[in-house]
């Protein structure tokens, strides 16, 4: 065991790692470090606000839906009661309708028989005037006025 | 390697390859060159070099720092890669302890620390590399010494422990002024109201606060140079066993496993130990206590 120079070597080395590892191994790595932890905080924050948020929404989802199928049952049973009444007011109109045309019809009818006795009796008048006139002529030939008369009867 | 007896071949492996200037009396006197033995080693003074110490240190530290340093490199908050995620574990593992011994803050405690502590490893982990092996790959290349454990050469824990004692001198009176130094070193553990029983304690003081000092980088380096000078003799004398026939070998194997596989922890640990106690040391260093 006897001290040398390699005392002083040792401790040159020993300065110079020292330095080397201060200046360019440790700062690098502690700083990947801190920045790995920096960001796995960050993603767990991010993981536990997400987690919130999606909490949150499936409440609103929620919420959403309730208040659809409320709206929903509203909007169906006004639609039912509205077709009923719709059904009831056709069924008005129709009556209505239906009252109104068998009034038209029915004046219309009349006004045809009217119009049929008016010609009717025209005709009868006409006949009357014109038999009138061959049984006037048949003064003169009996059996005409025979044939006449049957031709009138058949005629009416 | 034409060690013969036991206590020549023990000697052998415990002499460093050792390069200095021969002294006056010698076959060689006047020049230099590698000693041939321990007596050459001793008679070079202090002016020489453990050249094995020195390389295998040197070699050891420069692959920690490129290790590290090619994490160091690439180094990003993405998902790391297997040696990366090993070197940021240890990174890690040594900024826990630096943050919990040193009170203060200091950009050089953490680096010190984790190039103390994976260096001292290193070195001590060449014990584990059987005793033979790389002398005798050196015997080959005509060297005739080398000694493979950096930390069973008290200059290098000297060197080390010197250092960070040097340190430690240094955040003293950095942080606490050269009277506070001082003061701490004279004033303290007896302390009088009275002046003159005061000053009559300085001397006492003294003596008991250099003790305390000093203590500080010789067990630092003896508590490590001592282990692994063990440890690396208990190696070397299983390794004698191997001469011993094929049962005593074969028990020597078992020995050499067994020792071998315990002596993991003890590399560890005393490179754990010389970290921490550096912490602690500076921390001591750079706190004001009264």
């Amino acid at each position: 065991m006897n001290f040398n120079a390699t005392l002083i070597g040792q401790s040159i080395t020993f300065v110079v790692f020292v330095w080397f590892c201060m200046k360019f191994v440790w700062p690098p790595i502690m700083a990947a470090l801190t920045e790995r932890k920096a960001k796995i905080a960050a993603g767990l924050a991010a993981a536990d606000r997400g987690k919130h948020e999606q909490e949150l929404a499936e409440k609103k989802a929620a919420e959403t839906l309730h208040q659809a199928k409320q709206q929903a049952a509203e909007i169906i049973a006004r639609a039912e009661k509205r077709a009923a009444e719709i059904v009831e007011e056709s069924k008005n109109d129709a009556v209505a309708e239906g009252n109104r045309l068998k009034a038209a019809a029915q004046a219309e009818i009349e006004q045809e028989v009217n119009r049929a006795r008016e010609s009717l009796r025209g005709q009868v008048v006409e006949l009357a005037t014109a038999g009138a006139g061959r049984i006037l002529k048949r003064e003169l030939d009996a059996t005409a006025n025979d044939e006449l008369i049957k031709d009138l009867v058949a005629r009416i | 390697m034409s060690a013969t007896t036991s206590a020549e071949y023990i000697k052998h492996h415990l002499t460093n390859l050792t390069y200095g200037k021969f002294p006056e009396g010698h076959e060689h006197a006047g020049h230099w060159g590698f000693a041939h033995n321990a007596q050459d080693a001793a008679s070079f003074g202090f002016w020489s070099i453990n050249v094995d110490s020195m390389l295998f240190s040197i070699v050891l530290g420069v692959l920690f720092l490129g290790l590290f340093r090619m994490v160091a490199k690439a180094a990003t908050a993405d998902v790391p890669g297997g040696w990366q995620n090993f070197v940021e574990w240890v990174v890690e593992f040594i900024d826990d302890s630096v943050r919990g011994s040193f009170s203060g803050k200091n950009a050089l405690v953490a680096p010190l620390a984790l190039t103390i502590f994976i260096w001292i490893f290193l070195m001590n982990f060449m014990d584990l590399i059987p005793v033979d092996w790389l002398p005798w790959l050196a015997g080959l290349l005509g060297v005739g010494h080398l000694k493979v454990v950096p930390s069973t050469d008290p200059n290098i824990t000297f060197g080390l422990s010197l250092t960070v004692f040097a340190l430690v001198l240094y955040y003293s009176v950095k942080m606490k002024g050269v009277g506070g130094f001082v003061g701490e070193l004279t004033l303290m553990p007896f302390q009088s109201n009275n002046k003159l029983v005061q000053i009559l304690f300085i001397p006492v003081n003294f003596l008991l606060e250099a003790v305390t000092l000093i203590s500080k980088p010789v067990s630092l380096s003896l508590r490590l140079f001592g282990n692994m000078y063990a440890g690396e003799m208990i190696f070397i004398l299983i390794a004698l066993m191997y001469g011993g026939g094929l049962v005593l070998g074969t028990f020597g194997g078992l020995l050499q496993l067994g020792w071998a596989i315990f002596h993991i922890l003890i590399i560890t640990l005393q490179a754990f130990i010389f970290m921490t106690l550096t912490i602690v040391y500076l921390d001591m260093a750079s706190q004001e206590h009264h």
